[in-house]
């Protein structure tokens, strides 16, 4: 099982109280990303968004179940994808061509999810590598989704018939409510007592079993609702880029969400939030370096691992002795 | 804070009276040049298409009429997705006003849409798809070197009046591989001829074993190679291990370089028989450009997708100069109206759809024996005059053209 | 022509003699990462990387040093092993006692700095390697030509590949390898230098790497990128073959990319991703794969 700094579990406070200073921190967080677009580029920090709630979607299997998912970018990817080709070819509003995408992701989150929850640790990385790899390939070869070029010119259109999505301030407002009720949505998963009961599993399988839960049904849970809400990342992402490419299916996409949480912090419920900023702007920043970008993004992964498992939140948390 | 002042400044002053002479944005004329450094396009396009932008500005003389040219680049790794990107943040952001170059048709496309939402202005040297000037044609874009129709109408008619009239395509699978297989496949069977299959492979293939394979046994008189750059050298290089040639089928390399012959070196490359716009030995003019070009990119001579470059950027400022603005939409309907004359496409104009109109030329690769310095590799076969090289302006399907 | 449901000899011969020479790839790669992962317990993700610094390494061998294949299949190996064990001896060493999903994270981190460092310095389309000279030509089979220097790769691969089973399964060191896969502490009190062995063993599993990317660079072009979507084939054949069986991964190597091969004629567009339906079919019925043991 996979914790913050190895096989000791952390060492913090309970997670049953949502402390007063988390609240501090999400206020925070809501003033810096509403005052964002008004001196950062809108585009990019919408890019970061929809990876943010990626990151923390992915977050909620590795942090607090403890399961190591691979190919999470089949979850991206495929929403991504269907909301593409719903809002292009059968002319959907933006908001139904979005929660088509998180429907199918949901669904293919059930059907992997079903065939993987058995295994555990590598196992488990190892088959959602594989399943996702093979989405991959249909993917490629399916003819709607267009292989190499993609779904392009993806109209944006009106979401819930109010606000025009061409004006990019409109835009950026919607994704981040989208982000927001994503972000809340699995704040309150976790700390729940369905949370509680994820934990308990995570620590010690056997002992939560002996005591009268299905391991493999809150893990399942668990897995379908990562999914579900890394196909809204996916959906969303896909009408604000307004292009669904292979990119997004990729291994190596799967391999960039382990990096910005790990970079952020497993198992926080902010880490993953402040890995995706991160990872994106470096991105942007090294772009015109070309391969650099993988280097940097390899180094981190090795420094992280190594030497800074608990992330930046994670080691922020420790500072001040509360969970983040 | 200190932006939101800028930008109500700058609001005010566009507001005033239009300056006297200049209403180039910024006062700087920005070009991008879009396209792949790093990959299997990297040599016939890349970094040269930059040295080629830039020798376009220094002859223009831009200095000279104080016009501020700036010249940017960048890899787009030939993802849609990471075009788009650069593409709109150098639209939103670093007010770049005419993206140029493009190789990989599927960027081209994806760019092609953003710059015309935009009101900017691109111009294609690189790409291929004829549909670029046909059900994707744009008031922003033109389209400049070459395109799928006129290879098509170049190399697969000479082949099937040779005799080649059983084909077996092996084609690169996205927007590119599939146009030039669509357009060569409609001249083939417009002569009487007929394609015995087809075989799609990923871009950017090492392996081409199994696609080589099944073109043997399918018995065509005639290999169709729908894909290019480092593809294209496989696939040649792979043919000669598995005996395709030996065997009695001939290869037709639909969209080859002179960088991709430099690349496989006469002894494999002779006899290979296509169609370019350009070839820097054509004559004097041409041959000036070949070896200033070298000098400049480390003795590689031009690919006709650099000279697509020059040429296109050299229009470009005529027409920019002309209108005294770099509005993206004007700029191209005013290259539209002003006919074109550079050293090394000669005379020619630009159609209503957006495509540049110049002749072809149908060449073959020299014998190792006739060459006689380095680069020397062609022999001229035919030339296609300006008004039969490319596809009829009434046969394109844009709705740009009233029919 | 002769037709075997209702496809040609020509063409199924020759694709089942392809896919034997991918076959040949797939089993000596995925017999690195299981030597690896039996004894370390490390899913090595940097195998790709490493194969392709083999390929690599040939390349400037030839280049600088004027050294031709011979020396190439040699040399490549020992200089990609070692730095391997400077790998393992700086950083794996260290994710031992943790959970293996680490390791997992680091080898996969340095694959993207390996690959991204050629990347940034050869860009990301191939360098040729010329066949050696020895090698070249083909052999007329009748229903195709066979290349000289593929079947090569066939007979060399399995010569290694039953080299290293019989090391493993029937040697005292293997033994002993074996021994402390089981009970590292136990053995290690009898006196053998367990550390030594472990490091030894990753550097072992890493030259195969190598040894596969000399191989593979006069066919599939020298490329910073060659062992990036290899790599996770590959997983899947060790996944399918059984996680630390020596055995079960040769066969499984050869046999799948015969499967692709006839994948390939019969139903092109699913040549992809057969490996992986199979891989879902085999882990549902056996989760340990079809040659593996528990653990």
């Amino acid at each position: 099982m996979v914790t913050a700094s190895g096989t000791a579990p952390p060492v913090y406070g309970t997670l049953t109280v949502s402390g007063r200073h988390q609240v501090v921190a999400f206020a925070i967080m809501v003033v810096l990303l509403v005052a964002a677009p008004f001196v950062i580029y809108p585009l990019f920090l919408m890019k970061a968004l929809c990876f943010a709630l990626f990151a923390c979607a992915f977050n909620l299997l590795i942090g607090y179940v403890g399961l190591l998912s691979f190919g999470h970018a089949v979850f991206l990817g495929s929403a991504g994808y269907t909301s593409a080709h719903a809002a292009k070819a059968w002319g959907w509003p933006p908001e139904l061509a979005i929660l088509g995408g998180t429907v199918t992701a949901g669904v293919l989150g059930i059907v992997i999810g079903a065939l993987a929850i058995r295994s555990k640790g590598i196992y488990f990385a190892n088959i959602t590598l594989a399943l996702a790899q093979m989405m991959y390939f249909f993917f490629l070869q399916a003819k709607f989704t267009g292989g190499e070029d993609g779904i392009q010119a993806v109209p944006r259109g009106v979401f819930l018939g109010l606000f025009d999505l061409r004006g990019v301030m409109t835009m950026y407002f919607v994704v981040l409510a989208i982000f927001l009720g994503g972000f809340l949505l699995l704040y309150r998963t976790i700390h729940s007592p369905f949370g509680q009961v994820l934990k308990a599993i995570r620590e010690h399988e056997p002992r939560a079993v002996s005591l009268g839960y299905s391991a493999e049904r809150y893990k399942l849970v668990a897995f379908v609702l990562s999914a579900t809400l890394s196909g809204l990342a996916g959906g969303t992402k896909a009408i604000v880029f307004q292009l669904a490419s292979l990119t997004d299916v990729h291994w190596t996409m799967s391999g960039e969400v382990v990096l910005m949480t790990l970079l952020g912090g497993l198992g926080t419920v902010f880490g993953p939030v402040v890995g995706a900023f991160i990872v994106i702007s470096l991105e942007n920043y090294l772009a015109q370096l070309g391969a650099w970008v993988t280097v940097v993004q390899g180094v981190i992964f090795v420094v992280c691992v190594l030497t800074f498992r608990r992330g930046v939140v994670g080691e922020v948390a420790r500072l001040i002795r509360k969970p983040l | 804070m200190l932006k939101r002042i800028a930008i109500v400044l700058a609001a005010l002053l566009a507001l005033g009276p239009a300056a006297a002479l200049a209403q180039i944005s910024d006062g700087v004329i920005k070009i991008g040049v879009l396209n792949d450094q790093s990959s299997l396009y990297a040599d016939l396009a890349g970094m040269g298409s930059v040295v080629a932008a830039r020798m376009a500005v220094e002859d223009f003389g831009a200095d000279k009429k104080g016009m501020k040219v700036e010249i940017v680049s960048a890899d787009h790794q030939n993802k849609a997705d990471v075009g788009s990107s650069i593409a709109r943040q150098w639209y939103d952001v670093d007010k770049v006003d005419v993206i140029v170059d493009v190789p990989n048709s599927g960027v081209a496309l994806a760019v092609n849409q953003i710059t015309r939402d935009k009101g900017k202005a691109l111009l294609v040297s690189g790409a291929a798809t004829a549909d670029l000037t046909g059900k994707a044609c744009s008031p922003n874009t033109i389209h400049w070197t070459y395109d799928t129709w006129a290879l098509a109408n170049g190399t697969g008619n000479a082949i099937v009046k040779t005799g080649g009239d059983t084909w077996f395509f092996i084609t690169a699978d996205y927007a590119f591989g599939h146009a030039l297989e669509r357009d060569v496949e409609a001249v083939v069977i417009k002569n009487g001829g007929k394609v015995l299959g087809k075989v799609r492979h990923p871009l950017n293939t090492a392996d081409f074993s199994s696609f080589l394979l099944q073109a043997q046994s399918s018995k065509a008189k005639i290999v169709g190679l729908a894909n290019a750059g480092g593809d294209t050298t496989n696939s040649i290089k792979q043919a000669a291990e598995f005996g395709i040639v030996k065997g009695g089928q001939s290869l037709a390399g639909l969209l080859v370089f002179i960088t991709d012959v430099h690349g496989l070196g006469l002894p494999t490359a002779q006899g290979l028989i296509f169609t370019e716009t350009f070839y820097w030995d054509l004559n004097d003019k041409t041959r000036a450009f070949g070896k200033r070009f070298a000098e400049r990119d480390k003795g590689i001579h031009p690919t006709m997708i650099h000279a697509g470059v020059y040429s296109a950027v050299t229009h470009y400022l005529k027409a920019v100069e002309a209108l005294k603005s770099d509005d993206g939409t004007k700029v191209i309907a005013k290259m539209k109206e002003m006919p074109t004359d550079d050293p090394l496409f000669g005379k020619g104009t630009v159609r209503a759809d957006g495509r540049k109109i110049h002749p072809a030329y149908l060449v073959e690769v020299k014998k190792p024996s006739e060459s006689k310095a380095p680069w020397d590799y062609y022999k001229i076969r035919a030339t296609i005059p300006a008004d039969q090289a490319f596809r009829p302006l009434d046969q394109g399907d844009c709705p740009l053209v009233k029919k | 022509m002769t037709t075997v449901f209702g496809i040609p000899t020509q063409a199924l011969f020759g694709q089942l003699l392809i896919g034997l020479i991918n076959g040949s790839f797939y089993a000596m790669l995925s017999l690195g990462l299981s030597v690896i992962f039996g004894l370390l317990n490390i899913i090595n993700f940097a195998h790709g990387a490493q194969y392709m610094m083999g390929a690599f390494a040939a390349y400037f061998l030839l280049q600088w040093a004027g050294l031709g294949y011979w020396w190439a299949l040699v040399i490549a190996p020992i200089v990609v092993g070692l730095i391997g064990i400077v790998i393992e001896r700086t950083m794996l060493k260290r994710l031992y006692a943790l959970d293996h999903l680490y390791g997992l994270l680091l080898t996969f981190g340095l694959a993207l700095v390996i690959q991204g460092l050629f990347r940034n310095q050869f860009g990301s389309s191939g360098l040729p390697f010329q066949i050696p000279p020895e090698l070249t030509g083909g052999r007329n089979l009748g229903f195709m030509i066979l290349p000289n220097y593929r079947a090569w790769v066939v007979v060399f691969s399995l010569v290694t590949c039953l080299a290293t089973w019989y090391v493993i399964e029937r040697t005292k060191l293997g033994a002993y390898l074996r021994a402390a896969t089981e009970n590292p502490s136990l053995v290690q009190a009898f006196g053998v230098n367990v550390p030594r062995m472990i490091t030894l063993t990753y550097g072992f599993g890493v030259a195969l790497a190598a040894l596969a990317g000399v191989l593979a660079a006069p066919i599939y072009q020298v490329n910073p990128l060659m062992g990036a979507d290899l790599i996770i084939v590959v997983f899947a054949v060790v996944v399918i073959g059984g996680m630390g069986s020596i055995a079960g991964s040769i066969i499984t190597g050869f046999a799948l990319g015969i499967v692709e091969g006839l994948t390939k004629v019969f139903y092109p567009e699913a040549s992809n991703t057969v490996i992986f339906v199979i891989m879902a079919l085999v882990l549902l019925v056996r989760p340990t794969g079809l040659f593996g043991r528990d653990r």
